[in-house]
């Protein structure tokens, strides 16, 4: 017995060692990336000194940025919170075995239904009004999502295909009704109303709202759905094994949409909290660039709930910091794309990775995971 | 290329001190094994036992930890396959690596490509060698018919032919027989024998004690990474061999008692299924299991078994024909509600429907009964009744594991089966559907599920047991029916049984039965030689 606890904890130790070490390598190579792209970029620059050293000038300025004082480390939360609920959002898609490219449209969709129920309830109480526009908020992003989920539980039509779509169709929506039935009569440019006592209370410092707190909440939710319920059990059993989930006596035609119409909610939740806790209002030009990183966050957190914490903190850290970055040190804040993307692509190529640094592990990780969506799914690539 | 030369004293392979440590276990602790020219050796032991690691160190998928490898008395390193090949050593894998849809000769053709140094291949010299080396072992093949076309029974040789044209001198077969009817593996011995007569050396791995007694010249057994004894066949019988193997007694046919019969509990009729390419895979059968019997269905495996099962549990549904128990209809019911009417399936390949690999033991072990009490209240879950349950089964199942909470992927085969059985065989039941249950299981396990099936059936339980395994249905079944193309050919009395007349059934279904006894087991040759 001594052998095969010796065997478990290795076992532990080797899990933690791919949960752990990977995303670090990723972003390590992901900031060595980002150092070349500067230095290149630097020798484009007409009449420009070279300074080898300005990679570091820009990082520090990231980081002061994103940590430098009380004001910034909020600001890093705010930008945090959204990625969570996104990266939530994605992940629990991944759960189920979904790959939910459409969190950037039901981001939009739920900021849309927020502003929509908002602005209606804006002179109520807010104990009343914010409910509500949340409640809306959610729904709406629910819609977008379930739309999908039944779309494949019906016909079969393949996730990634119908939320990529359903984004187009997200944006056109949000400029229809943002420069129609929602639009400020008489208003020169496309805006709605202001969403009045539906806003969220700023709980910590200038700007950190009542967002954030809902975000922590919604890990802890989340987590105890996944794992502590039996609809949870179904989600990651349709995830891990379709077929033994049939066999089972679970219904993936349910548990399909019913997760897709979770994930949407999260999204929208999301959304929800960038008009209520940010903007208060809403322009037709309303973007975000939430929507895909959270599929980064969630990749990172490897479709941990409790990961999706550190993962949406190094995202949002990154976001946050990038202004001062610019000002400080010349560098795009597009840089941060840059850095992002390399991550995404090193833990995309997890196995490649592995065998260029030799590490030990899942060789067989590509034929044990046919698709993305399976070898993310967390449970299943990390063997 | 190696010498061709036959070395007379020394063996043509020797691996000596094999030593290959994986983090917490020592797969092969010191393994000696000496194969001389023209012998047939068997190796046996249980899943686990290190067969498979001392195999991949031989053909260069694995580097020995300690140890050397000899061939013909010279220490060689074998840095992978393709140099495994180029020395002559040739493995045929469990499952064929052979391409249906290409012709014999080119999948014998296939990676040879990489091999030469030639751009182009010389097929008509190919087609001509293929046709010369068959000849030689006593199976004539038309090198150009589709490899898809043929029986299991000649993919093996085309197998075997691969090899050969390769040059191969040591022929490593990985449980060659377990897809094979008896008549086929009786022919599959000769060509066997006669590549030893030819001075090849042929590793032969096994877990079916008979087959080893019949066809090898002497017997290693390694058991725990070690080898605990080598036979020749003459002293030894399957008794010392799997006590050998297991580490202690093992009864390798149980003991079926007297069976007492009861009321009819499942009732098939008429029923036609389809497979998933929407073919008929089950054409009208009609079956009766008796509450306290085992009615088993023997056949070569894609006679339709797969689907009639998938029918009766409600993983498929049937296009026509009804399926009743006890009574009720379930024809066409969602597996729930089968199961929920008392009636437990294990599957035929556990990693697809049985088991949720990256699940815990105890998360499978509640996998159909998840949402019941006492493992939940409503939606919650209660992990502490989960958790209590799993390790009373863990013990009554014996399922090997460090706790509850491994991950199921990571346990044995047969642990990872005896977590399906210990979930499926652990309430009452009114019928017990068993689809391959010991495949690819040694001894011990085998022993342990037929023994509980056994008590299953005793206890009342309608038993179905279908197995490509025939002498699985010989020893298990009260009544056995032969199923050849989706049809049930014949039912009878499972004591009685002869296994010759079920071998032939299963292989022509009676309906090439030559006259006057002529042999009618030539294995279809209209597709080999059209």
């Amino acid at each position: 017995m001594i052998g095969d606890r010796r065997v478990l904890l290795d076992v532990r130790m080797r899990k933690l060692g791919s949960v752990v070490l990977l995303p670090v390598i990723a972003i390590v190579l992901a900031l060595i990336v980002g150092s070349i792209v500067i230095l290149f970029s630097e020798l484009l620059i007409p009449g420009h000194t070279f300074d080898p050293l300005l990679p570091f000038v820009a990082y520090e300025a990231l980081l002061e940025g994103a940590l430098g004082s009380d004001n910034a480390i909020v600001g890093t939360l705010v930008f945090t919170a959204p990625l969570v609920l996104g990266g939530l959002a994605v992940a629990v898609g991944f759960k189920a075995g979904l790959f939910n490219i459409g969190a950037r449209g039901q981001f939009l969709v739920g900021a849309l239904g927020a502003v929509a129920a908002g602005v209606a309830v804006a002179g109520q109480p807010s104990i009343i009004a914010i409910p509500i526009a949340v409640l809306a908020g959610m729904a709406a992003g629910g819609l977008w999502g379930f739309i999908v989920g039944a779309l494949k539980a019906l016909s079969g039509a393949h996730e990634v295909v119908t939320t990529i779509m359903l984004n187009y169709v997200a944006d056109s929506l949000l400029a229809a009704l943002v420069s129609g039935p929602l639009k400020v009569p008489n208003s020169p440019s496309p805006v709605t109303f202001d969403v009045g006592n539906a806003a969220y209370p700023v709980l910590i410092g200038r700007n950190g709202h009542l967002g954030l707190l809902i975000a922590i909440v919604a890990i802890v939710v989340i987590w105890w759905l996944l794992y502590r319920t039996t609809r949870g059990f179904e989600i990651r059993t349709v995830g891990a094994n379709p077929d033994a989930a049939r066999y089972a006596g679970m219904r993936p035609r349910v548990i399909v949409p019913l997760t897709m119409t979770l994930s949407g909610m999260l999204a929208g939740l999301a959304g929800t909290g960038e008009i209520l806790g940010i903007n208060h209002h809403m322009t037709s030009g309303f973007s975000t660039t939430v929507g895909f990183d959270s599929i980064a966050v969630a990749l990172l957190a490897r479709s941990n709930p409790f990961g999706v914490l550190p993962a949406a903190l190094l995202f949002g850290a990154m976001r946050s910091g990038a202004g001062l970055m610019q000002i400080k040190a010349g560098i795009p804040a597009e840089l941060v794309d840059v850095v992002q993307a390399t991550i995404l692509l090193v833990l995309v190529a997890t196995p490649v990775i592995r065998r260029l640094l030799r590490l030990r592990g899942t060789p067989a990780a590509i034929e044990a995971a046919p698709t993305i969506t399976k070898s993310y799914s967390g449970e299943t690539v990390v063997r | 290329m190696t010498d061709q030369e036959p070395a007379v004293h020394a063996p043509a392979l020797e691996m000596r001190g094999i030593t290959k440590r994986y983090p917490g276990v020592v797969a092969n602790d010191g393994i000696d094994l000496d194969v001389r020219p023209g012998e047939i050796h068997a190796l046996l032991g249980e899943n686990g036992a290190g067969k498979s690691t001392l195999m991949n160190i031989l053909y260069g998928l694995a580097r020995p930890d300690d140890g050397q490898i000899l061939l013909d008395g010279t220490p060689v390193q074998i840095s992978g396959p393709a140099d495994a090949i180029a020395r002559g050593i040739n493995m045929v894998h469990q499952h064929f690596m052979l391409v249906p849809v290409l012709s014999v000769a080119d999948n014998i053709l296939l990676g040879e490509e990489t091999m030469a140094n030639a751009i182009f291949l010389d097929r008509n010299e190919a087609r001509r060698r293929i046709v010369e080396l068959g000849r030689r072992f006593g199976f004539e093949i038309d090198p150009d018919v589709k490899v898809g076309s043929l029986s299991v029974g000649w993919q093996q040789r085309v197998e075997i032919l691969k090899a050969l044209y390769r040059d191969a001198r040591i022929l490593v077969l990985d449980e060659p027989t377990a897809v094979l009817t008896p008549q086929e593996t009786e022919e599959i011995f000769g060509v066997l024998r006669r590549l030893a007569k030819e001075g090849h050396s042929i590793v032969f791995i096994s877990h079916k004690l008979y087959e080893v007694l019949e066809i090898a010249d002497r017997i290693t057994v390694i058991r725990r990474g070690r080898v605990v004894g080598q036979r020749v066949p003459a002293e030894t019988d399957e008794e010392d061999l799997a006590a050998l193997m297991v580490g202690r007694d093992v009864q390798l046919v149980v003991d079926r008692g007297q069976s007492h019969p009861g009321a009819v509990a499942l009732e098939i009729r008429g029923l036609k299924v389809s497979d998933d390419r929407g073919i008929e895979a089950v054409r009208d059968v009609d079956l009766e299991v008796r509450a306290g019997e085992i009615f088993g269905i023997a056949g070569v495996a894609g006679n339709g078994q797969d689907e009639l099962v998938e029918a009766i549990v409600g993983l498929r549904k049937p296009s026509a024909g009804s399926v009743t128990l006890k009574g009720f209809d379930l024809t066409g019911s969602s597996p729930r509600t089968i199961n929920e009417a008392d009636v437990a399936h294990v599957p035929a390949d556990r990693h697809r429907f049985g088991l949720v690999l990256p699940f815990s033991v105890a998360d499978n072990l509640v996998l159909t009964s998840y949402y019941e009490e006492p493992y939940a209240h409503g939606l919650l879950r209660d992990e502490e009744a989960i958790d209590r349950d799993a390790e009373k089964v863990i013990l009554e199942y014996d399922i090997r594991t460090p706790s509850p909470d491994v991950r199921v992927g990571t346990l044995s085969g047969g642990n990872q089966q005896k977590v399906v059985v210990g979930r499926e065989y652990a309430r009452d039941l009114a019928l017990l559907v068993l689809d391959q249950p010991t495949r690819g299981l040694d001894v011990g396990s085998i022993e342990f599920i037929h023994r509980r099936t056994i008590a299953k059936r005793d206890a009342g339980a309608a038993v179905l047991l279908v197995s490509a395994e025939l002498d699985e249905v010989l020893e298990m079944s009260d009544r056995i029916a032969v199923m050849y193309r989706g049809r049930i050919v014949t039912v009878v009395d499972g004591p009685t049984a002869d296994k010759n007349e079920i071998g032939l059934l299963m292989a022509t279904g009676g309906e090439a039965r030559a006259p006057g006894g002529q042999e009618p087991m030539a294995p279809e040759p209209d597709k080999v030689m059209p």
